[in-house]
């Protein structure tokens, strides 16, 4: 699925700093909550790795030994060791387990470069950390956090049906 | 029949057991076993853990030691096998004679099953297997048609289990040396094949181009469906024909032989695909699972839905069936 | 068993689709040179292809036999089929000295003398020491072996001889499906032995026009030519006994000579290598496998 145009567009136009800083502290939630993705990702932690949502105006390099992450305009991202790219909804269901990395290559909906060994180790780190964005970044809602996350699981059901 | 499943990570052994397995096989974390790739596998501890979780839902667990033993090295192989049987696995697939050797020698009363790797597609060299080593269950090459599985079943005195689902080797499995011919890393010797250490993708206009080692294996269309950059499967020229040389980018599905394979006396089908994620795992088990169980009409529709998942997005019998070859 | 002296040279078995006549012719030669010490001969890759040497069979063993060579018969590769697998057995009933290159076979030996082809998976001294309690007495080792991995092999069974391929395609894979019928429109059952067309393999390129690979019948081969020249004195001191040389299409009864002068010391392994190439030119040479690199690669001296 396609990030509707509008919603997009409406990303793109936030200043830089502040997507920055709200991404940097979803992935520290989030990072702290699985400690076990380090030990999978072994000597591939201090590589850069870079995702490139197609229906969207950023690129985002992680770097997973730091750990942290930084937020570019498309197409001004340094290169880093391995890049996946496709659409924003296929990434975080990748980085949620929702969907098979393999399968979803095989379809060509998702398009990856550089050093596969890397990238390999990644998707299986993922894989086996159970992320669930919606549960792990409910805590940052609050006293808001249970019908947030229920709506977050919700968009999530929708975004993912009828995907490999 | 047995419903043998893939786990290359905890989470998708959990995915497995929840999705039906009647066993789940796994490997350590290192290259003692054929899908030694990075980030999968499980640690020792991890292993212990699953092997509970299987057993609390009547679960097995078998340990797939299933390359050959580096020599000089042997011990990491043998300690292996001695973490295995400490933990409580229900069956080792080992595919090394001197491995098979001293399991049947150390530890008489485990159950020794023969990996694939280990090439034994005849009656003569299953019940070599049997007798030397008290083998039990045999996993067959995917080298023989359905018919020729019911010949040798009768003519073998140990259960058989075959392929039923997911990635096909098209070279007889345990003797193809195609990758450490290109990258010096080969399933026998380092458990893992065109690796992904190797793997260049390129994108050449609307083109994407895989290549293995330096050598291009393969160039999709725009909308073209991908596969594994594994040289086998590679487009190539030969002939003056530009041409899949041995085999599409496919992946095998037998589910239409169900019946055949039952009346031949095999005992469990293998899923393949250890190194896919979770919800592979997760998707292909319970459908499997749901399909082993309804009428054999029923069953077309169940699968289709699987196809999508595969390799290339298409499925094939693959050597079950005698056109293939 | 003495492992320091001098290399025997070995003759490994056909790997293609020859006429019956060529095939015999073939062998007479070896027969009549001074370089072979020992030969494997039999079809090892394609059972179907069987009917056209049997007939010749007698004859050439009978010659070679007299001409002082040891001589073993090989057993195939892939055995699935019922008649694959009766031939598997009269060959280990009947033939004085069988190859072993698949387990049926080592079942069938099993207590007498025999020898293991480069097709059984030996990858460690602990697998080679129960095959030589099996009856084993020379092992030719598979082609993806490093150096290291050889010396450990060997030192783990010091009571077998060994021997390694020193020139030829590699072996590299087999399957149930015929690539060869396939690329030229046959089905494996209907092949219509097109893979005769090609005596020395058939061409598999990349879609850059790249050497890659050689499909012979069911067989894969490496498109690159093992050459081991440079490496013969360090063999001996890895456990090796036996150089085989695997045949193509060329004068195998002067790569012999070479190797042997090499071997000798009356040609230096450089001018070897030079030789060769004009001998057989029709491929790269490789020796990447014995140097723990990808087969492919060439390890100058």
């Amino acid at each position: 699925m396609q990030l509707p145009r509008p919603l997009a567009a409406s990303i793109n136009c936030l200043p830089l700093p502040l997507v920055q800083r709200a991404v940097a502290l979803v992935f520290r939630q989030v990072l702290a909550r699985h400690p076990g993705l380090f030990d999978r990702l072994g000597p591939y932690a201090n590589r850069r790795f870079r995702f490139d949502p197609t229906d969207l105006g950023f690129s985002f390099v992680v770097y997973p030994a730091g750990p942290d992450i930084t937020v570019y305009r498309a197409g001004k991202a340094p290169p880093a060791s391995a890049t996946v790219s496709g659409p924003l909804v296929t990434l975080l269901a990748l980085l949620e387990g929702q969907i098979d990395g393999d399968a979803v290559f095989f379809s060509r909906s998702l398009s990856v470069s550089g050093d596969m060994e890397a990238m390999l180790a990644l998707r299986n780190g993922l894989d086996d950390c159970g992320f669930d964005l919606p549960r792990d970044l409910s805590g940052l809602a609050g006293p808001f956090a249970p019908p947030l996350q229920r709506l977050a699981e919700a968009i999530r059901a929708r975004a993912l049906a009828g995907m490999v | 029949m047995e419903l043998i499943c893939p786990a290359g990570t905890p989470a998708a052994y959990r995915e497995a057991v929840e999705a039906g397995a009647d066993a789940v096989y796994c490997g350590f974390r290192n290259d003692t076993n054929a899908r030694n790739f990075p980030g999968l596998n499980f640690t020792t501890e991890e292993m212990g853990t699953a092997i509970a979780h299987g057993r609390a839902r009547g679960v097995q667990t078998f340990v797939a030691l299933n390359t050959f033993m580096r020599a000089g090295e042997e011990e990491v192989w043998y300690r292996a096998a001695d973490d295995a049987v400490a933990l409580g696995a229900d069956a080792l697939i080992l595919a090394d004679m001197a491995l098979m050797d001293y399991v049947a020698t150390t530890y008489p009363d485990q159950r020794l099953h023969v990996s694939v790797q280990a090439s034994a597609a005849n009656a003569d060299a299953v019940n070599f297997l049997v007798d030397t080593f008290a083998a039990k269950r045999l996993v067959l090459p995917r080298v023989l048609t359905v018919a020729e599985i019911a010949a040798l079943a009768r003519q073998v005195d140990c259960e058989l289990e075959v392929f039923a689902f997911g990635g096909l080797c098209v070279m007889a499995e345990g003797r193809c040396s195609l990758s450490s011919y290109i990258t010096g890393q080969s399933p026998n010797m380092n458990g893992v094949c065109s690796p992904a250490s190797h793997v260049r993708y390129r994108e050449e206009g609307h083109d994407m181009v895989s290549e293995l080692g330096g050598f291009t294996i393969n160039r999709f269309g725009a909308d073209e469906p991908a596969g594994y950059p594994t040289l086998c499967k590679g487009r190539f020229l030969i002939a003056e024909e530009d041409a899949y040389a041995f085999e599409d980018p496919v992946s095998l599905d037998v589910m239409d032989h169900l019946e055949a394979l039952r009346a031949a006396g095999v005992s469990a089908l293998k899923i393949e695909g250890r190194q896919r994620g979770k919800a592979y795992v997760a998707e292909v088990v319970s459908r499997l699972r749901k399909a082993l169980s309804a009428p054999p009409a029923e069953r077309p529709a169940q699968l289709a839905q699987l196809r999508r998942l595969s390799e290339g997005q298409r499925t094939t019998s693959g050597a079950y069936e005698k056109k293939w070859r | 068993m003495t492992k320091t002296g001098r290399l025997k040279l070995t003759m490994g078995p056909i790997p293609y689709l020859w006429p019956g006549e060529k095939w015999r012719d073939f062998y007479y030669r070896i027969a009549d040179s001074g370089h072979v010490d020992a030969v494997t001969l039999g079809e090892v890759v394609c059972s179907k292809r069987d009917h056209f040497t049997r007939p010749f069979l007698p004859e050439v063993v009978e010659r070679l036999t007299r001409s002082g060579k040891s001589v073993a018969l090989a057993s195939l590769a892939l055995v699935t089929q019922e008649r694959e697998a009766q031939a598997t057995r009269r060959l280990a009933a009947e033939a004085p000295l069988v190859e072993a290159n698949d387990l049926s076979a080592l079942r069938l030996l099993a207590g007498r003398p025999h020898l293991i082809g480069p097709f059984v998976n030996v990858y460690n001294g602990a697998t080679a020491r129960l095959l030589a309690r099996q009856g084993a007495t020379r092992l030719c080792l598979g082609p993806e072996l490093p150096a290291a991995s050889i010396a450990a092999i060997t030192a783990g069974a010091p009571e077998l001889d060994y021997e390694l391929i020193g020139f030829g395609r590699l072996p590299l894979a087999i399957s149930a499906r015929c690539a060869h019928a396939r690329a030229k429109g046959h089905s494996k059952d209907n092949c219509q032995f097109v893979c005769g067309e090609e005596p020395d393999g058939l061409d598999v390129d990349t879609l850059d026009g790249q050497p890659f690979l050689t499909v012979n019948g069911v067989q894969t081969m490496s498109r690159h030519c093992q050459v081991l020249l440079a490496e013969l004195p360090s063999l001996p001191g890895m456990g090796i006994t036996h150089l085989r040389l695997s045949p193509q299409d060329c004068d195998m009864v002067a790569v012999a000579a070479l190797y042997a002068d090499v071997r000798d010391g009356l040609v230096s392994a450089e001018e070897g290598i030079r030789q060769l190439a004009i001998l057989y030119p029709h491929a790269r040479f490789a020796n990447g496998f014995l140097h723990g690199r990808p087969g492919m690669d060439w390890v100058a001296a």
